[in-house]
Parts: structure tokens; C-alpha cells; sequence
């Protein structure tokens, strides 16, 4: 590990400052916030990432890790721990979408130290972005080209790629967040902003090194949900090579307001398949206003996958996508609460 | 280090400051070391190679394996993926202060023996530890729950199933004994 500086702030205002130094990425500026470590830690152990100085923002914790539902309304810290959202009783109880995918991910002892703000910020598990011995890639050496297009990519991306970049976002909470809507609060040295959650990230084009559109300096403070009753027919199916302890081949997080068996409307997000968290409007406009049956959910599963593009070894991604996506929509609708 | 370091009213003018030494006061096992480290140094490699505490294992380095799993405020983590910096201040138990007192062993340390829940034991002290708080979190009420809550703790050995006795042989002692 290259050596940093470290430093500990007790304040928001005090980390933006801190942080606000230029650079070409969020996630490659030299300064870097410290959370629960567990994706800068192993990052920099492996020569990847190379802060300069390492600002400690868990002194935060004190006001940062709320974890509020009032009135129907969720307020989720950024720096509440993984582990006590998942076990957190009205979460799983109205929002089993949140609760289900961060209890599906990584291990109980990470799981308590990742903070919610760091977990969405996690970086890919792309073997050529991992492994600073392969010279070709254009997340972390910008312009040299991508390992991963003709190398083995299995477990890449089929949406949302270019041809600059298919690493997939490893991520589930953040598919969670897209099926109900969620917003993020963001402090930075401008002032504090409220962005759609699906803005956060954006597709690598023909920028792969930019993976969200944080400011230098800017830090997440919260996501926020407008709740609504019909959220607890929500759910997070996580499709994995092995049981437990492993990221998702593919995944789906399904927020389904179901009246009288017809779709009055419903959010549709898919993990493991995608280089960004993937919201599927397609998929959510075939169920819209419509019966909610098999032949109906494969329908809006091929919508959704539409546009998907396999190369090579990830070529069998698209159908393994269908097949949780039908079987997430049709075990949401016969949800009983 | 504390709140009125002079790190932290008035930081190095380089981003980088070579020389960095940071002095830190570690509470581990009920007791306040001193570890006076650079800023890379890991709790793992601070309990390890500070203090002398090899009882928790380097395994993958990463937080994949968990043989490094130490508690931080009750809490089961990886000291592999903590900064020892950002550990001052927090109460971390080891395996070596798991027992009440020495000679003693904890019902989790008696259980795996009396399972039979290793061959190498290179796993062991990070297998317990997790243990321990699979059972305070009430995460042990079934075999499959106890399965997918130590699944951070990988074996090479796969003593899985007798780890999963030896759980279920402690957890009543466990209650017993704090209740």
C-alpha cells in the first residue's frame, strides 16, 4: 500500500472541505473518505486505488446514521451500517426490498462495518479492473483500452455496456433504492442538493472512469423513500454461483402496486446484468395498467432485456436475466401482508 | 490521537505526508495499549505486529476469508479491512480475551474442541469469534440460519458441519451463562 495522510473530521462541512480537491473521477481523487473501509481497504491493498490522503468520516456516525420511518417516509443515513438496516423491523416489515437485498450481500462482519453511502459507491469486480497487471483498462488508466471485451467475461455486463467498458456494477442495495424511487441528499462545498437516485451513476460511454456524478468533495449524507403502503409487495431475488457470501449473476428488486390483479404500477430493477444500477422502464410500461400473469411477465422480462448484448462467455446472461426477472415479478404478486 | 490532535486542526500542507506517524491509544481486552504506527497499518497487522496478539489470523487480506474476525464494540468485522486509526477509541476483543480469565475457555472455544470444528485451526480464532456473535445476534436459531451467517467465515479444512454443532452446543451456554 502507497503511503497517505490521515485525518479525522468531526464535521460535513469539514469533510467537503477536505475532499474538494480536482480530479478526473469522484472515486480516483486523491483524497478519499474513509466509511466502513471495506471496498478502499482492499482497493488500495491491491495498488488500484491510490489516495494521497484519507479523511475519516466515521466520527459522523453520531448524526449520519439514522435510520428513520415516520409517517410512511424512510430516511436511511449514509453512514448506517448495512447490517442494522437489513435487521431493522419496520424496514423489513414495509420495505422487504431493502431489508432482502442487504441481507443477501456480502458477510455478516461486512455487512457491519459497510455504511449504506460507501455501499453504493462500491466499485466492480471486474478481474481486469482488480488486477493492476493487465495494462488494458479504461476505468483505471483512462484511454488504454478494455481487457474485458474479448478476455473472460462471464460475469460482465449485457446493458448499459460500450465498447469501452462492460465491467458490472456489483452492487444490490442500489437496485433496491431504483424500485422505490429513492432520492439522495448530497453535501458539498456549493451547498447541499437532492438528486433522484438514478442519477447518481452514470453508464461508462465513453468515460468508464467516471462512475457517478458526485462533485469533488461532495459527500452522501442520506437517501430518502416516499413511502407508500403498497411497498411491502416488494422484493429482491438474487441469483448467485453459490449460496451465500457471493455477488449476484443476476438479481431483481420488484416493487409491484397490485389491485384486483391488475398492475396499477410497478418498479423494476436489475442487478448483476448491468455496468449501472438498471432501472427497466420498458418492463414496467408492458405491466402497467395490465393483468399480471406469466405469459404477461415474460413479456415484460424480454422488454427488459431488449437491448442486451452478450460477448462471448456472458452470452447466456440475457435468458438467466428473463428467467429471474419472470420469477421475481410472479412470487411479488402472490406476496400476502 | 484525539479530537485535539494537531493532525486535525491542522493538517499536513502536502496531501501526502511521508513521514506520518500517528500515536494511538488501542483499548483491546479491557486493556489501553499504545500503538504508534503509520497510517497503513491495519488493526490486524496492529494486534498482530504491535501487540504481539497473533491469536487472529491473516489469511486472504482482503475480508474474504474472515480469519482475521475480531469484535469492535461487540460488533464482528474484519481487522484486515480496518485502519488501526479508525479503530482508537473502540472497545476490540480478540480471541486471547474472549475467555474470562485465563486457563478458562469460553463455551464456543470448549464447543469447537468438543466437535471437533477444525483440523488445521488456522480458521479457528476467526470461526469462534464469529461464532460468538452469530449467537448474540440471535443468529443462530437454525441450521440454516447459522450457515448463512458464518458464511464469511470460509474453513479449507471444511469442518462445516461440526462447526455447526459446536454452535448449537454453545448457544444455551452461552444465554445460561449471561442470563
Amino acid at each position: 500500500m502507497r503511503p497517505f495522510s490521515y485525518q479525522r473530521v468531526d464535521s460535513v462541512s469539514a469533510a467537503v472541505q477536505a475532499g474538494r480537491i480536482d480530479a478526473n473521477g469522484h472515486l480516483d481523487a486523491p483524497v478519499q473518505f474513509l466509511a466502513g473501509g471495506t471496498t478502499l481497504l482492499d482497493l488500495m491493498k491491491l495498488d488500484v486505488m491510490r489516495p494521497q490522503r484519507i479523511v475519516d468520516i466515521n466520527p459522523l456516525e453520531t448524526s449520519l446514521s439514522d435510520i428513520a420511518v415516520e409517517s410512511g417516509d424512510v430516511r436511511l443515513g449514509a453512514l448506517a451500517r448495512m447490517s442494522d438496516v437489513a435487521d431493522h423491523p419496520a424496514i423489513r416489515k414495509d420495505f422487504p426490498v431493502i431489508a432482502q437485498s442487504l441481507k443477501l450481500a456480502a458477510s455478516a462482519q461486512l455487512r457491519n462495518m459497510a455504511s449504506l453511502g460507501g455501499n453504493v459507491l462500491q466499485r466492480t469486480r471486474c478481474t481486469y479492473f482488480r488486477d493492476v497487471s493487465w495494462a488494458s483498462c479504461n476505468k483505471r488508466i483512462p484511454g488504454s483500452g478494455c481487457a474485458a471485451l474479448e478476455g473472460v467475461n462471464r460475469k460482465h455486463a449485457v446493458l448499459g455496456t460500450s465498447e469501452n467498458c462492460i465491467a458490472t456494477y456489483p452492487g444490490d442495495f442500489a437496485q433496491a433504492l431504483l424500485a422505490l424511487d429513492a432520492t439522495v441528499d448530497i453535501a458539498g462545498v456549493q451547498g447541499d442538493r437532492t438528486i433522484a437516485f438514478r442519477d447518481l451513476h452514470v453508464k461508462p460511454g465513453e468515460t468508464p472512469h467516471v462512475e457517478t456524478t458526485l462533485l469533488p468533495g461532495e459527500i452522501i449524507t442520506a437517501f430518502r423513500i416516499a413511502g407508500e403502503p403498497w411497498m411491502k409487495r416488494s422484493l429482491y431475488l438474487k441469483i448467485r454461483d453459490r449460496e451465500s457470501y457471493e455477488f449476484a449473476i443476476a438479481s431483481a428488486a420488484v416493487a409491484l402496486d397490485l389491485q384486483d390483479g391488475i398492475v396499477r404500477q410497478v418498479r423494476i430493477a436489475i442487478g448483476g446484468m448491468a455496468t449501472v444500477p438498471w432501472r427497466s422502464e420498458e418492463a414496467e410500461a408492458v405491466l402497467t395498467g395490465k393483468p399480471l400473469d406469466e405469459e404477461r411477465a415474460r413479456q415484460a422480462a424480454q422488454a427488459a432485456f431488449a437491448a442486451a448484448r452478450g460477448r462471448g462467455e456472458n452470452a447466456f446472461k440475457p435468458e438467466l436475466g428473463r428467467e429471474t426477472l419472470v420469477r421475481a415479478l410472479l412470487e411479488a404478486a402472490t406476496l400476502e401482508f | 490521537m484525539d479530537a485535539s490532535s494537531p493532525l486535525k486542526s491542522s493538517p499536513p500542507e502536502n496531501l501526502r505526508d511521508r513521514c506520518q506517524t500517528l500515536d494511538l491509544v488501542l483499548q483491546v481486552n479491557g486493556r489501553s495499549r499504545r500503538v504508534v504506527a503509520d497510517p497503513r497499518v491495519t488493526l490486524l497487522d496492529a494486534l498482530r505486529e504491535n501487540l504481539g496478539l497473533t491469536g487472529s489470523k491473516k489469511g486472504c487480506d482482503h475480508g474474504q476469508c474472515g480469519a482475521c474476525t475480531v469484535h469492535v464494540d461487540g460488533r464482528r468485522v474484519l481487522s484486515c479491512l480496518t485502519f488501526a486509526a479508525a479503530a482508537e477509541g473502540k472497545h476490540i476483543t480478540t480471541i486471547e480475551g474472549l475467555a474470562p480469565q485465563e486457563g478458562d475457555l469460553h463455551p464456543m472455544q470448549q464447543a469447537f474442541m468438543d466437535h471437533d470444528a477444525f483440523q488445521c485451526g488456522y480458521c479457528t480464532p476467526g470461526q469462534i469469534m464469529s461464532a460468538v456473535a452469530c449467537v448474540t445476534e440471535g443468529h443462530a436459531e437454525t441450521d440454516a440460519d447459522i450457515r448463512e451467517y458464518m458464511s464469511g467465515n470460509l474453513c479449507r479444512c471444511a469442518a462445516y458441519p461440526n462447526i455447526v454443532d459446536a454452535i448449537k452446543q454453545a448457544k444455551p451456554l452461552m444465554r445460561e451463562r449471561d442470563a
